[in-house]
């Protein structure tokens, strides 16, 4: 089972985001979870958001998990929430951050030890340079894709526009581009 | 005419998104309803699958859940298949009107998307807006998870609207946990689906104005013992009719459900009996603890919350030497449902199971695995003491010092 924890504000669209990776992963065969915390969160309140994927159905429910992957899609939360919460030796970090990756983990000493580990793109420009919005979800795809080798690129694109296909062409393809542009800067 | 929705064989769907394509495809004639956290997108959905032109029936959107369900026994009693959906507060504020849905014998469908009752005010799952419609003759149906909500939906019309019944019938789900969890889910094909269903048959219908009825009429105690009577023959006769539906449902699915569901309970020492998510949670601990610690764990769960399956549930503990009963319910000064109710029906038996309870997970408090090992470890422990070996009722997951009350007594 993979085990996939974001940390978003609410309205960023990390659930939008972990339901449209759960959408995809379904149409591959496999089994898929996706949550959140929230509740009555307001707009800009820290949450997390998480995805289960297997190979056999779901059937644990507890909140509690030990990710594989981190996906922190707002630049601020890499400082303010507590990312390596019940990780693991193996856990991969994808930050969204302005700052270079030695810059960003020379500022976060919970990260010092996990350096091979983290991964930096900047998600809110990505955003803004192709859907024209700061949704940083879209890119966060791009960039775990890349970084779980997970899928293929192409077929992840493809699968993608199935699931956003009930929207207008012209947010399919900056979609489409968010993604690709993630995936090749994310490092 | 509606237009048609397009399906894909496997959908990610949350809870509540399973409920409003089941209420679609059902062909609801009325839908009333106040929306309220965690069910809110039960009637957002709906509302939007109505707006989009995919459903014929008439949306009602209303002044409070008390209206919602006095419209839906208006619609229901002037010939209409109905349903809504509610969760929380929004429940409490119905009661008064779900005794009167029952009494006049109104097979509404009510999706109850169960969360914590105010005060404190809190919006996340735990079954106390269940525990307190048990009373109600509503027939009431759990589903573990999306895809079960869906399911129990489409079979919840089948029942509540068979001659033989005439009851509302509550589809209740986890509040967030289920509700708000996007999973894989198989939906039948619309055909399929209303197939199953049926067309709805309208008995006694005010609407037909060649022979007027009074629904709601006043009986003192003349009448009032005799009616209630067969209102509870009737909710205890369906209990062949809620698995013959459940057998004709495998047909078009080949999903099966049970009055009870039992999961490896067949050599099991020890079993946890619990509603909701929680049940599918426990299995993964039962495997675990099989397979790690040899431990000969199970998992028995009411489908049916009411009729209460006593018969059933004993059948399925029969065999078990320590039983856990699992209430996500503040049990306001007893012992938790689940644990008198199961007690109750073991106690019919000779084997005697130990009973022991545990309330966890109010207000959404998360239950971990490692939680769910524990009370197994813990229920060995009195099977290998052959007695209760901790209090009878403990709570777990609750921060400060253990909350334990009452001991068995041994001569």
């Amino acid at each position: 089972m993979v085990e996939i924890r974001w940390h978003s504000r609410a309205g960023q669209g990390a659930v939008t985001g972990a339901k449209g990776l759960g959408d995809v992963v379904s149409t591959t065969g496999k089994q898929v979870q996706a949550f959140a915390l929230y509740g009555s969160a307001k707009r800009g309140a820290a949450m997390q958001a998480y995805n289960r994927i297997d190979d056999e159905q779901i059937i644990t429910h507890e909140k509690f998990m030990l990710p594989d992957f981190v996906l922190v899609i707002d630049p601020a939360l890499a400082f303010t929430d507590n990312i390596t919460m019940n990780d693991k030796a193996s856990t991969k970090y994808i930050i969204t951050t302005h700052l270079g990756k030695d810059e960003l983990v020379s500022q976060l000493p919970e990260l010092q030890d996990k350096k091979d580990r983290v991964f930096v793109l900047d998600c809110m420009q990505i955003s803004l340079d192709t859907i024209g919005r700061a949704i940083p979800n879209t890119p966060m795809l791009g960039a775990f894709i890349k970084i779980s080798a997970m899928f293929e690129l192409d077929y992840f694109l493809d699968r993608m526009k199935k699931v956003l296909s009930k929207f207008p062409q012209k947010i399919i393809d900056s979609n489409m581009q968010a993604i690709i542009r993630a995936y090749n800067e994310v490092k | 005419m509606a237009l048609k929705y397009d399906l894909q064989e496997v959908e990610v769907w949350d809870g509540n998104y399973a409920a409003s394509h089941a209420l679609r495809q059902a062909q609801v004639d009325v839908v009333a309803a106040y929306p309220i956290t965690p069910s809110t997108p039960v009637v957002e959905n709906y509302g939007q699958f109505v707006a989009d032109g995919y459903v014929d029936g008439e949306f009602v959107m209303v002044e409070s859940e008390h209206a919602a369900m006095s419209g839906c026994v208006g619609a229901a009693a002037a010939g209409g298949r109905v349903a809504t959906a509610t969760s929380s507060q929004g429940f409490a504020l119905m009661v008064e009107v779900l005794y009167q849905a029952s009494g006049m014998r109104l097979p509404i469908v009510l999706n109850l998307v169960n969360r914590a009752l105010a005060s404190p005010l809190n919006v996340r799952g735990d079954h106390s807006d269940m525990y307190l419609g048990r009373d109600a003759g509503w027939i009431m149906l759990d589903a573990f998870n999306a895809q079960e909500a869906y399911d129990m939906n489409l079979c919840a019309f089948r029942v509540g609207e068979h001659m033989d019944i005439r009851l509302p019938v509550m589809v209740n789900q986890d509040g967030f946990i289920t509700s708000h969890t996007a999973q894989n889910v198989r939906p039948l094909s619309d055909e399929d689906a209303y197939k199953f269903v049926g067309e709805y048959v309208p008995v006694e219908e005010m609407l037909d104005f060649s022979r007027p009825v009074t629904y709601g009429a006043q009986t003192e105690e003349d009448w009032h013992f005799e009616h209630k009577a067969r209102q509870h023959k009737a909710l205890i006769d369906a209990r062949p009719v809620i698995e013959n539906v459940f057998a004709e449902f495998e047909k078009v699915s080949g999903r099966k459900y049970n009055r009870v569901e039992s999961y490896l309970t067949n050599d099991a020492e020890v079993i946890i009996v619990a509603l909701g998510t929680t049940v599918e949670s426990a299995r993964v601990a039962a495997q675990y603890l099989r397979d790690n610690e040899g431990i000969k764990a199970g998992v028995v769960a009411p489908r049916v919350i009411r009729p209460f399956p006593f018969d059933a549930i004993r059948t399925a503990l029969e065999n078990c030497k320590a039983i856990g009963a699992m209430d996500r319910s503040a049990p306001g000064g007893a012992l938790g449902m689940l644990f008198n109710e199961v007690s109750a029906a073991v106690y019919t038996i000779s084997s005697r199971p130990l009973v022991t309870n545990y309330i966890y997970g109010l207000g959404g408090r998360d239950l971990t695995m490692e939680q769910i090992k524990d009370i197994f470890r813990d229920l060995k422990k009195n099977v290998d003491a052959g007695y209760i070996t901790t209090k009878i009722q403990q709570f777990i997951g609750l921060r400060g010092p253990k909350l334990e009350f009452f001991e068995t007594r041994r001569s």
